[in-house]
């Protein structure tokens, strides 16, 4: 059985960043991936950041990943990638190669020995049940976003996005970058959901943005051939009579992301339903630890936001697991106190106003709930 | 269909390309990338067929979350293919239902 220090589940912006705080403060750390490269979503991220130099503004996340991965091999961080954890308590990690090997002289199969573990499991995809939802060529976004940007795969030719908050946006603008057409975006809320600025950029490249509209229906027999959208009204439900057939063989699927949260569930952490987190959340106090003692979680796991405050939680969780381990260094008071300012104003402003209550609120329920030392 | 220039990405880089079996059929593929995205630029939609009504299947997630994508390959059934490197004279079927229990 392998033994460290540190084991920290997910190689993203979160994982990494909890790896490399550990690692600089004598920890022993491994990260696990069940993705064959590193970086999670931030490898198919190839726009610039937005925000302040401390959150790498200006910089195309691929290359955040680039920067994170050689950080953290640089620092004798061992990463498993193409592996997957199919169980866990606390101390401990089962875990199963989820590819092939070159050669079968290698075991399929792993224990790890951790004496902490931080959960930086991401988030996955909402799925949107309209008839024929089920159709090859009716994927996510961030789908389409991964085959274009990180295998240079178009999954379509024609496109139609469906959501126009800031995924929509984006990959829509990504998907024409990449040669394909996309046909219409529809947005079932009366107003555009993502940043004027994408929005603006989406308009002068000519793709209609139609916005109280929805898709109800996908086309085809065994892959999409068109897509029938109709206006909604106040209620939200299709206006009979509105119907339009668009000529799409790909339909993109962009209305939010939930917590990835199966394998908190799996360890017993405690969960809490939160609608501005992204649905179901393991509870968690201000050290980012769960109500099982030595799991930590950090990243979209813990709530549904940016690469950004995923990279300042996942630094938080490296920072506190090690602490908690009796490895400090001699600033961490200040890194911390940094982090949490910066978290802060990351979480300030109107469009982050409400995921800053909504985390405030499960940090005062994990300060309750959480087994004290 | 492969983007072999990208304004940002540049143009694709040279990779090995290798050959796997898919359904009987040898299709090109390029070395390091999944299953799925060689059968993306192959055409490929259909990973498997549900058991119950039969009905089609594709990649919805690709990163290996959503299991929607799975097929039998070398023989194993359900694996992910969005998430699983391809190997030379690798073979990959449609798989229909839940697939076939391996003994060990």
């Amino acid at each position: 059985m392998r033994e460290v220090d540190l084991a920290v589940v997910g190689a993203g912006p979160a994982g990494l960043s909890a790896a490399i705080e550990g690692a600089k403060r004598g920890l022993r750390a491994l990260v696990i991936d069940r993705n064959p490269k590193p970086g999670g979503q931030l490898i198919k991220q190839i726009h610039k950041f937005f925000g302040s130099r401390e959150h790498r503004a200006g910089t195309r996340g691929v290359d955040i990943a680039q920067d994170l991965f050689r950080e953290a091999r640089d620092l004798g961080i061992t990463l498993m990638l193409g592996w997957e954890v199919y169980n866990l308590q606390p101390g401990r990690l089962q875990v199963v190669r989820s590819s092939f090997g070159e050669t079968s002289d290698e075991s399929p199969e792993a224990s790890i020995a951790a004496k902490k573990i931080v959960l930086a499991t991401g988030a996955e995809e909402n799925a949107f049940y309209f008839d024929g939802w089920t159709l090859p060529g009716v994927m996510g976004a961030g789908a389409a976003q991964t085959m274009t940007n990180v295998w240079r795969v178009l999954p379509g030719s024609r496109i139609l996005m469906v959501g126009s908050g800031n995924v929509g946006l984006i990959v829509t603008y990504q998907l024409l970058q990449a040669g394909a057409d996309v046909v219409a975006i529809v947005e079932a809320a009366p107003k555009i959901g993502g940043f004027g600025v994408h929005a603006a950029k989406i308009r002068r490249a000519g793709v209609p943005i139609l916005t109280s509209h929805t898709v109800v229906r996908a086309l085809g027999e065994s892959r999409v051939k068109g897509a029938v959208i109709a206006r909604v009204d106040d209620a939200w439900q299709p206006v009979v009579g509105s119907e339009l057939t668009l000529d799409v063989d790909t339909i993109c699927v962009a209305i939010g992301f939930r917590p990835n949260t199966r394998l908190a569930s799996l360890a017993g952490c405690r969960l809490t339903n939160s609608s501005v987190l992204g649905g179901w959340v393991p509870i968690h106090n201000g050290q980012l630890e769960t109500t099982v003692p030595g799991i930590y979680v950090a990243g979209d796991v813990s709530g549904i936001e940016e690469a950004s405050t995923a990279l300042e939680e996942g630094r938080l969780a490296g920072i506190v697991a090690a602490s908690a381990m009796g490895k400090t260094s001699e600033h961490d008071q200040q890194q911390l106190q940094a982090i949490a300012d910066r978290l802060c104003s990351l979480r300030g402003g109107p469009f982050c106003q409400p995921i800053q209550d909504a985390k405030s609120e499960l940090v005062e329920l994990g300060e309750e709930v959480c087994p004290k030392e | 269909m492969r983007v072999t220039h990208h304004p940002i990405l540049g143009d694709l880089p040279d990779s090995r390309e290798i050959k796997i079996q898919v359904d009987g059929k040898e299709i090109a593929a390029l070395a390091g990338e999944p299953i799925a995205a060689a059968l993306a630029a192959a055409g490929i939609s259909v990973h498997r067929y549900t058991s119950e009504k039969s009905e089609p299947r594709g990649v919805f997630c690709a990163i290996g979350q959503c299991t929607d994508c799975v097929m039998t390959v070398n023989g194993v059934s359900n694996v992910r293919t969005c998430i699983t490197p391809v190997i030379p004279g690798m073979t990959v079927e449609t798989q229909h239902g839940v697939g076939q229990r391996r003994d060990p």
